[in-house]
């Protein structure tokens, strides 16, 4: 089974450690990443203001070429996925919108490919008792707190991933591969965003509730999918430290690696060396590495 | 065959009378049994019901076609007037005459009206006879409207059945501890409207039962009742509440919202009206387990009856009155509040359960989870309410007071207490409600807060409440020890499949449509037919209990019409 895979700009990045493992992981499970050709940036905010056609113009340029090579689109970025999938549902649902972008953009594109993300192949097309069948490695329940943030799951009108105050598919796919889930209150949370940017303290409050709240409920290492959400509880830690003495420190695992590692991947290609806090120590006092 | 009097009215030069009658005529031209009316001065008007009177009368009519615009009132009006001028009024129709704008041409217009001629030449005469119009009402629902309205029936000498889904009469106003704006206790208001009623030599209560399905019409409905299995023979049972005491089942109770246990034969309060135990079969030993038998050992009169079944019965009346009150809108299907698995949080009717004398905490303020005494108390106003998102967009008209008289009563009990209210805006518009409010605020030290609750979760044995100020613009953060949330008011379950069975119209929320807003508030579509409290929409007791006496008077009105028959 082959998939048309948008990376994004910060998999091929900053974030190869959360694209790599994806990659990887999907052999093992049976299915192809087939990355979408001449990609280009999402724009990396869905555009808030009715009128912004331009900001439009990137995912529904990335929508009209995944037409043209197939019927759908896979991310494993969260912010990726929230802005294509919008843009998406709102070229399916406002007609007078989808000519402008078309005449716009010089395409002709009507809403029709499918936008997944990486979590729904595997939970609805492989299905979790396959990745639970395919584990090489076990994880010991590992207590690992699912991080959803916002943009998989809100707004729920257009996302239609999962219950938005309640989701469980984090939850669903921690447990296919052996960790244990951690419910924590503040797993549906807003990480800071681009707060970081303009007012970092503000970010650094956010991710500090964030974390604090996992470590009080038991969590050894906390999963997202989000490479935005990842910078401000993963690399922002130093900050969160420099104001909390007493915050002990936590790792931020992409999902992708916790698969990986599920599976048996090299650890060269689960790249934990890119994240900000150290996991090693942890899987290491684990007998995981 | 009959003669027709056809009446083009002219209240809308928008409708009927946009057109030429003598073109509009040419479908019936020439019949000597339809005689038209053409140029009738607004017929809902005084000249225009005499130039009808003197229409009939010169031609010695005896069915009537009036084409308007405005057909839902004027239709009630003209049937009544026939039956005073002594014409059959099921012999009558108001016809809709769709407007210029929206474009009905004449062709059609003649054709609307030919056809209603023709439908009611064919009409059949009432075979309603005088003699044999029951004067004799139903009441569906038991709660202080029901309760309300079949006293003032009984009381003006009309036989009522007053039929309840639950085991015993007095529905919702039974759960509640005291009511604003007076704080005076809602039991010892209703128990002895309950007991009147249950003494009353005309009222004859149905309880446990449901109606089946209705047939009929005014004057003459047959209402086909089922009575569901008690388990207990009430003929045989003395009421002496042993059965109770020893049964060995403690399950969640819904009469005490699910915060305090019942047990599997229960009655719903000490003073139940009537006073007779019902066996809950999905939670009782013997029935789950097929071991038990305790109450049928203990029973001094032998009235348990394990292989009951479900009866019916079928009665005749002249009235109905639906007084099927509300439900609250399930805190389990609100995501942001935890969808019901919060520990501590509770809604409007379980905190009436909690402070009520005869709850499950004796009337002290214990919260459920570890029976400590709460001293942060969140109340939210508008859960589920004026949401039209997410939830129902209508305002449910009590939860403003009610939460106040929540807050307050906490205050009474809980000295050292602190209660928050997170507000949208204060909907107190009933005589004293300001005042009560205020009194709260000023005396009692409430703290109001105007803005909504975006999360509520568990912490470290609190409930954290989540909100704005929005007055100061500023995030609230709380740790409760309890929350209790104002959910919206909707109709009980099963309305709309009763509203069928009635040939009544409910709305897309299941409330019952009246006929008219404003001047048949309590009348249906159906002649006979009536609606009253909660059932129509959400409202406090003092306005149910005005609706239960007007929905009487109507049917008491309906009754005097008829002087000859029994």
């Amino acid at each position: 089974m082959e998939y048309l895979y948008f990376p994004g700009c910060t998999l091929y990045t900053k974030a190869q450690n959360l694209d790599a493992a994806g990659r990887d992981c999907a052999k093992i499970l049976g299915f192809e990443l087939k990355e979408l050709t001449n990609w280009t940036c999402c724009g990396a905010a869905f555009p808030l203001a009715k009128d912004n056609i331009m900001a439009l113009a990137p995912p529904a340029r990335i929508l009209a070429r995944a037409k043209e090579e197939g019927s759908s689109l896979t991310t494993l970025c969260s912010v990726c996925f929230n802005v294509i999938k919008r843009t998406n549902e709102l070229i399916k649902g406002d007609e007078e919108k989808r000519d402008k972008i078309n005449t716009f953009i010089e395409m002709d594109y009507q809403g029709d490919v499918q936008v997944l993300h990486y979590l729904e192949i595997l939970k609805r097309e492989i299905g979790f008792d396959t990745v639970k069948a395919t584990l090489k490695k076990d994880l010991q329940g590992m207590k690992v707190a699912p991080f959803y943030g916002c943009m998989l799951l809100r707004p729920f009108e257009e996302m239609q991933f999962d219950d938005k105050e309640a989701p469980t598919i984090f939850e669903d796919f921690l447990e296919a591969i052996s960790c244990e889930p951690v419910d924590f209150p503040y797993k549906i949370e807003c990480c800071g965003a681009f707060q970081s940017v303009g007012a970092p303290e503000v970010a650094t409050e956010c991710a500090y509730a964030i974390l604090n709240s996992a470590l009080k409920n038991g969590a050894e290492a906390v999963t997202t999918t989000c490479p935005l959400c990842q910078f401000n509880i993963d690399s922002m830690q130093r900050e969160i430290r420099e104001k909390h003495n007493d915050f002990p420190g936590i790792p931020i695992i992409y999902f992708t690696q916790l698969l990986g590692l599920a599976l048996g991947l090299p650890i060269e290609t689960l790249d934990f060396q890119r994240n900000d806090v150290d996991p090693r120590p942890l899987l290491k006092a684990k007998g995981l590495l | 065959m009959g003669r027709i009097g056809l009446v083009l009215c002219t209240c809308d030069p928008e409708g009927i009378s946009r057109f030429d009658p003598e073109l509009l005529a040419d479908g019936w031209k020439g019949r000597k049994d339809v005689l038209t009316l053409a140029h009738c001065p607004p017929a809902c008007s005084e000249s225009g019901m005499k130039a009808i009177r003197a229409f009939v009368e010169r031609n010695d009519l005896d069915r009537m076609l009036v084409a308007c615009s405005k057909p839902e009132l004027f239709g009630r009006t003209l049937k009544k007037t026939l039956r005073q001028w002594g014409l059959d009024p099921s012999l009558s129709e108001v016809l809709a005459i769709p407007l210029a704008s929206e474009g009905q041409d004449l062709q059609e217009a003649s054709k609307l009206l030919s056809n209603a001629i023709e439908e009611m030449q064919g009409r059949a005469p009432s075979k309603r006879r005088e003699t044999s119009f029951r004067k004799r009402a139903m009441v569906i629902g038991g709660g202080i409207t029901g309760i309300t309205a079949s006293i003032d029936l009984g009381n003006a000498g009309y036989e009522v059945l007053l039929v309840d889904r639950l085991p015993s009469i007095g529905g919702r106003m039974l759960q509640l501890s005291e009511t604003f704006p007076t704080l005076d206790c809602a039991q010892c208001t209703l128990t002895p409207k309950t007991v009147e009623t249950g003494q009353h030599p005309l009222i004859r209560l149905i309880t446990y039962a449901e109606v089946e399905s209705v047939s009929g019409e005014v004057g003459n409905f047959l209402v086909k009742i089922r009575k569901k299995a008690a388990y207990v023979d009430w003929e045989k049972c003395t009421g002496c509440g042993l059965c109770q005491e020893k049964c060995p089942s403690k399950v969640p109770s819904e009469f005490e919202r699910g915060i305090g246990l019942g047990k599997a034969i229960y009655t719903l309060s000490p003073q139940a009206v009537p006073n007779k135990p019902v066996i809950n079969r999905e939670v009782c030993r013997y029935f789950t387990k097929g071991k038990c038998r305790v109450c049928e050992k203990i029973c001094p009169v032998g009235a348990i009856d394990y292989e009951q079944e479900d009866s019916f019965i079928e009665e005749r009346v002249g009235a109905i009155i639906v007084a099927t009150g509300f439900d609250l809108y399930p805190k389990e299907e609100i995501g942001e509040y935890g969808y019901g698995d919060v520990p501590d949080v509770i809604d409007g009717l379980a905190f009436e359960r909690l402070n009520s004398a005869s709850g499950p905490t004796a009337g002290e303020i214990r919260r459920p989870s570890d029976g400590r005494v709460p001293k942060e108390v969140v109340f939210i106003q508008c859960v589920a309410s004026r949401d039209p998102e997410r939830y129902m967009p209508y305002c449910s008209r009590a939860c403003c007071m009610y939460t106040a008289k929540h807050a307050r009563l906490y205050k009474h009990k809980v000295h050292d207490g602190n209660a928050y209210i997170f507000y949208m805006d204060i909907r107190s518009m009933g005589k004293g409600y300001e005042e009560f409010i205020q009194q709260g605020i000023e005396e009692e030290g409430i703290l109001y807060l105007r803005g909504r609750v975006s999360r509520l979760f568990r912490d470290d044995g609190h409930v954290v409440v989540w909100g704005v100020d929005t007055l100061t613009g500023k995030k609230v953060e709380i740790a409760a020890d309890m929350v209790v949330l104002a959910t919206a008011m909707i109709p009980s379950r099963g309305v709309t499949e009763l509203a069928e069975k009635l040939g009544i119209r409910a709305d897309e929320y299941g409330f019952l449509t009246e006929a008219q807003w404003k001047l048949y508030p309590v009348e249906t579509g159906v002649e006979g037919i009536y609606l009253a409290g909660c059932a129509q929409g959400p409202k406090d007791i003092a306005d149910t209990v005005a609706q239960g006496g007007a929905a009487a008077s109507k049917v008491q009105a309906l009754f005097a019409q008829y002087r000859n028959s029994s």
